[in-house]
């Protein structure tokens, strides 16, 4: 099996978690994939759309797509930003048809990276081991927009070394929600703080999730909080040997 | 801006018995649900949405036809229809047929739509007194607040506030245990049913075909405030409208379940007029006030007029864990939770409460069990996307406005997103200090500083992920 893989690693792993897509490149190369890095890419435009500025979104959106234009597949460590293209680009560009056609037929090579695992390499072992108790959170346009829920436990659940506990209510959003949680930061701590003592009731030393941007939430409030529980993304847990 | 000129509903957070009542309140209402849609419990669930989602849609399309068919229907019964344009007229017809039926007590059946218009304050003006019969409703009048959840108007009080209540207003006894609390009401209430001459409801369907007033219930309120009084007023929004009886099979299936988890509410009424002869009871007059009050605006628009098909049974409220942080009266109208959240800008225009559409997440928990299959993320980001441009066409927001022009530039010139984020992550600090909690103060602005004032921020690596992408590939093509 072999084929070419583009990266989108998304602006914010590209910037704060450079390491998930070093680990998601390392993921994809082990199963024999071809990666590459198309370097002109930058933001799927979501934060600009969530707001309201639907020209802004609009521009960054074109950039994308013209990115990866001749791209055979497109993996992406997040499920926010996968559905941004795979769901929101056609809303974006509902008046433009030229434009809307590109959109369309970016949508089938745009995946996730579980989904790509599982459905496009179709494999569930990966060869991972980590010593740790997991729990995993479900974010929110993963498992709303584009129906992950199995599957990333699935692939957890063949990692050598990896016990997986279900925290309560593993559905609830992070509160996290782009410009949400710095317009309401209260509201948005506030859900992150519920969250967490569902991961804390499990006795987890790890929490799971396919989107840094929860993590980033769902660390920094139990960094506050001066625990000890880490936050992985799923990429770093499946490259761990 | 982009921060600041939000609402902060610190009062509603800082109180632990509060957050209490609602996450206990809501958390039961979702797993109740949960447990009577599950496909082992009802396999053909998400068929059933898509058909309400369908016959919502189709009668909204041609609710003309519809309206006109229910008002025959009606008439040919004896009951008749007032159209209402606003609440005002709601409230001067029911003042008028008190002072002609010389009635001072009127009882009234749970309806948001006479929440919405105010009806008991407006009506009281008219020396007329409105008596909810609805136990949480009750409550909720007495203590002169509005309902705090489309559902359950008590939700955020425990049976100790109830008590104290009922000891302040009712001068009874202190009583905490709920049994004897209802009892109490419905002492109270029994003797206002015998003394009212005229009973209110609303109506959670109305079926064109047999023009027909479908009420649901669990305490048996609606039944005697609709037959005991000699005249009956049903208040309802016009797109309360069905097209047929057997249409029910479809929404009462799923009302119940998403509202309490109930396969069926205790009480289903069908009311299809006045009394006639021989029956033993039932009104002696019967009317169905079709209210309009912004609706029409918002059937005129295509995209969000699926914010009409709303059967108010509160699943998106139990599920958004917003309403379950800052509960139904941060809300700045009678709706609460998502479902007010795209209802108010629509209602009451862009600029009534600029934050409303931007006080969600987007997670999307409220679409995945509504009923009716509303989209409100969606909504909720054309209603962003509406007030983002009232505020640029009255000058307003230019900070947030120029900040989003600089941010797609910068997004579309490769070489200057690395060097911000170079830059960023140089202001930053290190790698090796950990997550951090403060940051140099000339930092500590706007969405920055709102970030740390309940988390930590990720340290900045030392190299972004396309620097260390670089240094790798000589590596992988040796």
């Amino acid at each position: 099996m072999s084929g070419r893989v583009s990266l989108f690693v998304t602006c914010i792993v590209d910037q704060l978690f450079p390491r998930v897509g070093l680990a998601m490149a390392e993921v994809l190369e082990w199963l024999g994939y071809r990666v590459d890095f198309p370097e002109a890419q930058t933001c799927c435009g979501q934060p600009a759309f969530n707001s309201g500025y639907r020209a802004e979104a609009r521009a960054v959106a074109r950039h994308f797509l013209e990115v990866f234009e001749g791209a055979e597949y497109v993996v992406v460590p997040s499920g926010s930003c996968t559905s941004m293209i795979t769901h929101h680009f056609a809303d974006l560009f509902r008046k433009d048809p030229a434009w809307l056609e590109r959109a369309r037929r970016m949508e089938t090579r745009v995946w996730e990276f579980s989904k790509f695992v599982l459905e496009v390499a179709r494999r569930e072992d990966v060869g991972a081991r980590l010593d740790a108790v997991a729990t995993y959170h479900d974010s929110c346009h993963a498992l709303r927009e584009l129906g992950v829920k199995e599957g990333p436990r699935r692939l957890l659940s063949r990692v050598r070394g990896l016990t997986l506990r279900e925290m309560n209510r593993a559905e609830e959003c992070c509160g996290f929600g782009g410009t949400f949680s710095v317009k309401f930061p209260e509201v948005s701590g506030g859900m992150a703080e519920t969250k967490i003592d569902a991961i804390l009731e499990t006795g987890a030393d790890l929490v799971v999730s396919i989107d840094s941007s929860c993590l980033m939430q769902i660390q920094g409030v139990l960094s506050r909080a001066g625990s000890p529980v880490r936050t992985m993304h799923l990429a770093e847990v499946l490259a761990s040997r | 801006m982009l921060t600041g000129s939000y609402p902060r509903f610190t009062e509603t957070l800082a109180d632990p018995s509060l957050q209490l009542a609602i996450y206990t309140a809501t958390g039961r209402l979702m797993d109740k649900r949960r447990a009577t849609v599950m496909p082992e419990a009802l396999p053909d669930y998400q068929e059933l949405r898509n058909q309400a989602h369908l016959l919502k849609k189709h009668t909204l399309e041609n609710l003309d036809y519809y309206l006109e068919q229910f008002q025959a229907a009606l008439q040919a019964r004896g009951g008749k229809v007032v159209y209402c344009k606003e609440g005002s007229e709601v409230v001067e017809f029911l003042a008028g047929l008190a002072r002609e039926r010389r009635a001072e007590v009127i009882v009234k059946s749970k309806s948001m739509t006479t929440e919405e218009i105010h009806f008991n304050e407006r009506l009281a003006e008219f020396g007329v007194e409105p008596v909810e019969t609805d136990l949480g409703e009750y409550i909720i009048q007495l203590t002169h607040q509005r309902p705090y959840h489309i559902v359950a108007p008590a939700l955020h009080m425990t049976r100790y506030d109830v008590a104290r209540v009922f000891q302040e207003r009712l001068g009874v006894e202190n009583e905490t245990e709920p049994e004897k609390q209802t009892r109490i009401a419905r002492r109270m209430l029994r003797e206002k049913f015998l003394a009212a001459d005229i009973g209110v409801s609303g109506a959670n369907f109305l079926v064109a075909g047999s023009g027909a007033v479908v009420l649901v219930e669990n305490e048996g309120n609606a039944r005697m405030a609709t037959t005991l009084p000699k005249v009956h007023v049903a208040v309802a929004g016009i797109e309360k409208m069905i097209p047929r009886a057997q249409d029910l099979a479809v929404f009462l299936k799923l009302l119940g379940r998403s509202g309490t988890g109930q396969p069926l509410t205790v009480y289903t009424s069908f009311l299809t007029g006045p009394r006639r002869e021989g029956e033993v009871d039932g009104p002696e007059e019967f009317y169905v006030v079709l209210l309009d009050n912004g609706r029409t605006r918002l059937l005129a628009d295509r995209e969000k007029r699926e914010s009409l098909f709303c059967i108010r049974c509160g699943a998106c409220l139990n599920h958004c864990p917003v309403y379950r942080k800052i509960g139904g009266h941060s809300y700045p109208t009678t709706y609460s939770g998502p479902i007010g959240a795209i209802l108010t800008p629509q209602y009451l225009g862009a600029k009534h409460s600029p934050w409303l559409p931007f006080a969600s997440s987007l997670c999307g928990a409220c679409a995945e069990v509504c009923p009716v299959k509303i989209d409100i993320p969606k909504i909720l980001l054309d209603l962003r996307s509406e007030a983002v441009k009232a505020k640029r066409k009255d000058g307003e927001n230019r900070v947030e406005a120029w900040s989003f022009k600089i941010w797609a530039w910068i997004m579309r010139h490769p070489r200057w997103y690395e060097a911000a984020g170079l830059a960023a992550r140089a202001v930053l600090g290190s790698e090796d200090e950990g997550w951090l909690r403060r940051v140099p103060l000339w930092l500590r602005v706007g969405p920055l500083k709102e970030w740390l004032s309940r988390r930590d921020l990720p340290p900045p690596p030392e190299r972004s992920f396309r620097q260390l992408w670089r240094s790798r590939l000589p590596a992988r093509e040796e």
